[in-house]
């Protein structure tokens, strides 16, 4: 690593065999340096410090303390703890799940009534357009027939009366002939003539 | 710097300095450096993983989702590995992982005359490995009894080649506690060893006159090393967490 302070590590080095302040900071000459590398670093009896057995023991009673306490605090408190939190939120999801999924089903159905209410007002719009203009139609067909009854009767009325005119007036032509008739037998021949007889001789146009 | 920086050997960041001599019944449990950096390590991960997680947010926090990712993380490699059986180790596994985890990164912080890297050292990883077999093996014969040993006898293999088999499978078995030590050991400490050997070499540069130009070349390839060493020390605690999960794996599921 990058020892900005050689002189403390220097030190601390050298004085690493026997009990010391921890960080003393009174400044080691480079001698002492290289002291302690010769010591600890490159001596042939194999004293590389990882290897070196004089470290071991109070490494591995630090090691064993500081790992128990920790797989007690883990296993007792903390990991309990998370696991909890975890479980907890997964729980409150799967109910929120839950509830948005029966909240959807209710949506469903009542979207399914909705459609079947407005089907069915749909059909029966159909159904009283129908009636409707079935009854409108009949009411239609009824004012009708009886407008032309009316006209026929009318119409009947009408022709009885202008026959009636009509016969009137072909009398009267028949009358106004024979009268001409009679006045024209008299100038002409001087002979009076019965108006019957005068008619029995003419055409009957009167018929 | 320059003069007294390539002086010093690239293996005394390596150095086990005493800071209290502590002996019990003639045991040197002095505290050491490597000791210290232990204690650090292991106040360090309590109090990040039980005070991020203190709020118990349902919408975590960003330090509760850190701690979370850790925990899912190697509950997955747990899960994946040896199955949900396994999950009685998750504790081991995962205090395993966020220790060495987190004195290998301790170790990449430069705190000049005091850093040190306690995983560089063979007596914590051959603890930790021996840790990991004896429990394979203890719990292996506890489930399985004698039956556990079937795990030497490849299946599905002639009988005749079981004499050439079961010595290879046995001496496998063996080197795994071996390379699950050498292999984090080693890597930690080549690491620091060439981190240091180019730190060096800027100094040496720095102190030769016209060449003190090429300075900056071994302090480039001392930052992308420092990266590289980062990498390095994340990904080696996964091995050895991922590794612990394969031969516990053996232990709960018998031979294979």
């Amino acid at each position: 690593m990058a020892e900005k302070s050689p002189d403390t590590t220097g030190a601390d080095a050298g004085h690493d065999i026997a009990p010391q302040d921890a960080h003393p900071t009174a400044a080691a000459g480079s001698h002492d340096v290289q002291t302690s590398t010769a010591e600890h670093g490159d001596t042939p009896g194999g004293s590389f410090t990882p290897f070196n057995s004089e470290t071991f023991a109070p490494q591995l009673v630090w090691l064993v303390l500081t790992f128990t306490v920790l797989y007690v605090l883990m296993s007792r408190l903390v990991l309990p703890r998370i696991g909890e939190i975890i479980d907890e939120r997964r729980e409150r999801i799967q109910r929120d799940l839950d509830t948005a999924e029966r909240l959807k089903a209710d949506t469903d159905k009542a979207i399914a009534n909705y459609e079947k209410a407005f089907a069915d007002a749909r059909g029966n719009a159909g159904s009283i357009a129908r009636e409707t203009r079935e009854k409108l139609d009949a009411k239609v067909a009824q004012r009708q027939a009886a407008a032309d009854a009316d006209n026929a009767a009318n119409i009947a009325a009408a022709e009885k009366s202008i026959q009636e005119t009509r016969s009137k007036a072909l009398a009267n032509v028949d009358n106004i002939a024979t009268d001409v008739a009679g006045a024209v037998i008299k100038q002409l021949i001087d002979t009076d003539v019965s108006a019957s007889d005068i008619r029995a001789a003419l055409p009957n146009r009167a018929s | 710097m320059a003069a007294d920086g390539h002086g010093h050997s690239p293996i005394e960041q390596f150095e086990i300095k005493e800071l209290l001599p502590i002996n019990i019944f003639g045991i040197d449990a002095s505290l050491t450096n490597s000791g210290a950096y232990m204690l650090v390590a292991l106040g360090l991960i309590f109090g990040f993983l039980y005070f991020s997680t203190g709020g118990r947010s349902l919408v975590p926090t960003r330090l509760q989702s850190i701690s979370e990712l850790i925990y899912e993380f190697v509950a997955n490699t747990v899960r994946e590995n040896v199955g949900n059986q396994g999950m009685q180790f998750f504790p081991l596994v995962f205090s395993l992982f966020i220790f060495v985890l987190v004195l290998n990164l301790l170790g990449m912080i430069p705190i000049p005359g005091i850093t040190f890297t306690v995983t560089s050292h063979i007596a914590i990883t051959a603890s930790l490995a021996i840790l990991v077999i004896s429990i394979v093996v203890l719990y292996g014969l506890y489930k399985h009894g004698l039956g556990f040993f079937k795990i030497f006898v490849p299946s599905g293999v002639p009988l005749a080649l079981y004499p050439l088999l079961i010595p290879i499978e046995i001496i496998s078995f063996i080197s795994r506690p071996i390379s699950l030590s050498v292999r984090l050991f080693a890597n930690m400490l080549a690491g620091h060893i060439a981190l240091k050997i180019f730190a060096g070499f800027i100094g040496v540069l720095l102190g030769a006159g016209v060449w003190a130009i090429l300075a900056p070349l071994p302090l480039l390839l001392t930052v992308a090393l420092t990266a590289l060493e980062v990498l390095v020390a994340v990904l080696q605690a996964y091995v050895f967490a991922v590794l612990t999960c394969i031969y516990l794996s053996d232990a709960v599921h018998g031979s294979h």
